[in-house]
């Protein structure tokens, strides 16, 4: 695992804490994001997308974010549409072989499936990807997160259909190539530049994607 | 194209609904809590993409589009997160099958968390969401 | 043909939901019913689906985003407190 240098906790917790442990409220900037999915969710549900609706959406989302304010999601500034069209096409093939692959098991091997908990060290600091990572592999076939260490981004992780220690290593790698992409498409620079700087000597290999 | 549009909405309207008798099968079928958890998360996301496009092109009505994506992406939030907090505390209260784990390398990490004094690895005055899924060592068994 | 296109997935929606509450019934422990429960109303709103589109309605599009959407909560509030007790 690489050195963390800067520490987790400052770039975690200094957006929603200050010094004297108060919680700050979430600007406006650092809301915008979530402002935006308020009104389209109001909107959908009017099933109406006009100008008067859509004001109306923004004023309430404005009024609930004030009475119900939540700490703030730290996004990282960089995002790279590319690969985010790039990892929801994977995703969606991966969810499809998820459902097969949960099926095959149902139906052939049945109780006597095997499973192991395996712990797999992330390399980033940030609870975004991390959540995203425990998110994208709860829906892709083989594993959901079990626990959480977040003060070293450790997912352990349920695994289904392994019996033995080459699988156990090939699912490691698996996760670890979903927060690759994870970071490719979210991540922060500095974290995106590490990623970038890890994979360039495997591109004589194999290819990289 | 109507019938093309029609054999398609058949289609997509079987196979979701297909999902749905997978995951009642996982359920019946696997051995323990924590295989069975996986019966139930994965086919039913897969199974609600497919049922939603087959009802929007069936209706052959954009407007329901955006309710429908909104019902999916809040199925993709939360199915995990209901999966995780069933398998964390099935995990803990001993549901896991030992003679069909392979392998279990969070046992011994939770055995040292519970043996270590209370005091969290990170002083700060109010625990986060993520830090209270992370489990406070009194919790760990 | 829709009509036989809402046979089968009524059959299969039938036979998914019988499952879910034998495993309701069954289930070792507070969890697996739990778990069962959750796919039985994923299974309801997958039915509601079906019968919008054979019927040509929309009428029940908000109770399957609501279900879509906090149908997790019953889940994890039961899980919380059987990890804090541990009487499952």
């Amino acid at each position: 695992m690489p050195t963390k240098d800067l520490s987790p906790r400052d770039q975690r917790i200094d957006d929603a804490l200050d010094t004297s442990g108060v919680r700050h409220r979430a600007t406006l900037k650092q809301e915008w994001p979530l402002l935006l999915l308020l009104v389209f969710v109001w909107a959908a549900m009017w099933q109406d997308f006009s100008a008067g609706n859509l004001l109306f959406g923004a004023i309430i989302a404005l009024f609930v974010v004030t009475l119900f304010p939540l700490p703030p999601v730290v996004l990282s500034g960089r995002i790279n549409i590319w690969y985010c069209i790039k990892l929801f096409i994977w995703f969606l093939g991966q969810v499809i072989a998820a459902s097969v692959h949960v099926a095959w098991l149902a139906i052939a091997r049945g109780k006597n499936t095997h499973s192991a908990v395996i712990a797999v060290p992330l390399r980033t600091n940030s609870d975004l990807i991390v959540m995203t990572v425990g998110h994208v592999l709860t829906l892709i076939p083989g594993s959901f997160v079990l626990d959480v260490d977040r003060s070293s981004s450790t997912l352990y992780l349920h695994y289904i259909d392994i019996e033995n220690v080459q699988q156990m290593e090939k699912a490691r790698e698996g996760i670890r190539q979903i927060e690759r992409r994870l970071i490719m498409a979210i991540g922060s620079h500095d974290e995106y530049e590490a990623i970038k700087s890890e994979c360039l000597p495997l591109k004589g290999k194999k290819a990289v994607k | 194209m109507d019938m093309f549009l029609d054999i398609l909405v058949a289609v997509l309207l079987v196979l979701g609904c297909l999902m749905s008798l997978i995951a009642g099968i996982g359920l019946l079928t696997f051995p323990d809590l924590l295989t069975r958890m996986h019966a139930a998360t994965k086919p039913q996301v897969l199974g609600f993409l497919l049922i939603f496009a087959g009802l929007a092109i069936h209706l052959r009505s954009w407007l329901i589009v955006p309710a429908l994506i909104v019902a999916w992406a809040m199925q993709l939030l939360t199915a995990p997160v209901s999966a995780h907090m069933i398998g964390r505390s099935g995990y803990r209260t001993k549901h896991a099958k030992k003679e069909t784990l392979f392998s279990d390398e969070l046992h011994q990490v939770l055995d040292e968390v519970s043996a270590a004094p209370a005091t969290g690895p990170i002083p700060v005055a109010k625990p986060s969401r993520a830090e209270r899924r992370q489990g406070a060592p009194g919790e760990a068994d | 043909m829709i009509e036989i296109v809402a046979w089968i997935c009524g059959i299969m929606l039938s036979l998914g939901a019988i499952a879910c509450v034998i495993r309701v019934i069954k289930g070792p422990s507070i969890l697996d019913r739990v778990l069962g429960l959750d796919v039985l109303l994923l299974i309801i709103s997958a039915g509601l689906c079906v019968d919008m589109a054979v019927n040509r309605h929309t009428d029940y599009l908000l109770f399957v985003v609501a279900a879509c959407t906090i149908g997790f909560v019953g889940s994890v509030t039961v899980s919380r407190y059987v990890s804090d007790k541990r009487n499952a």
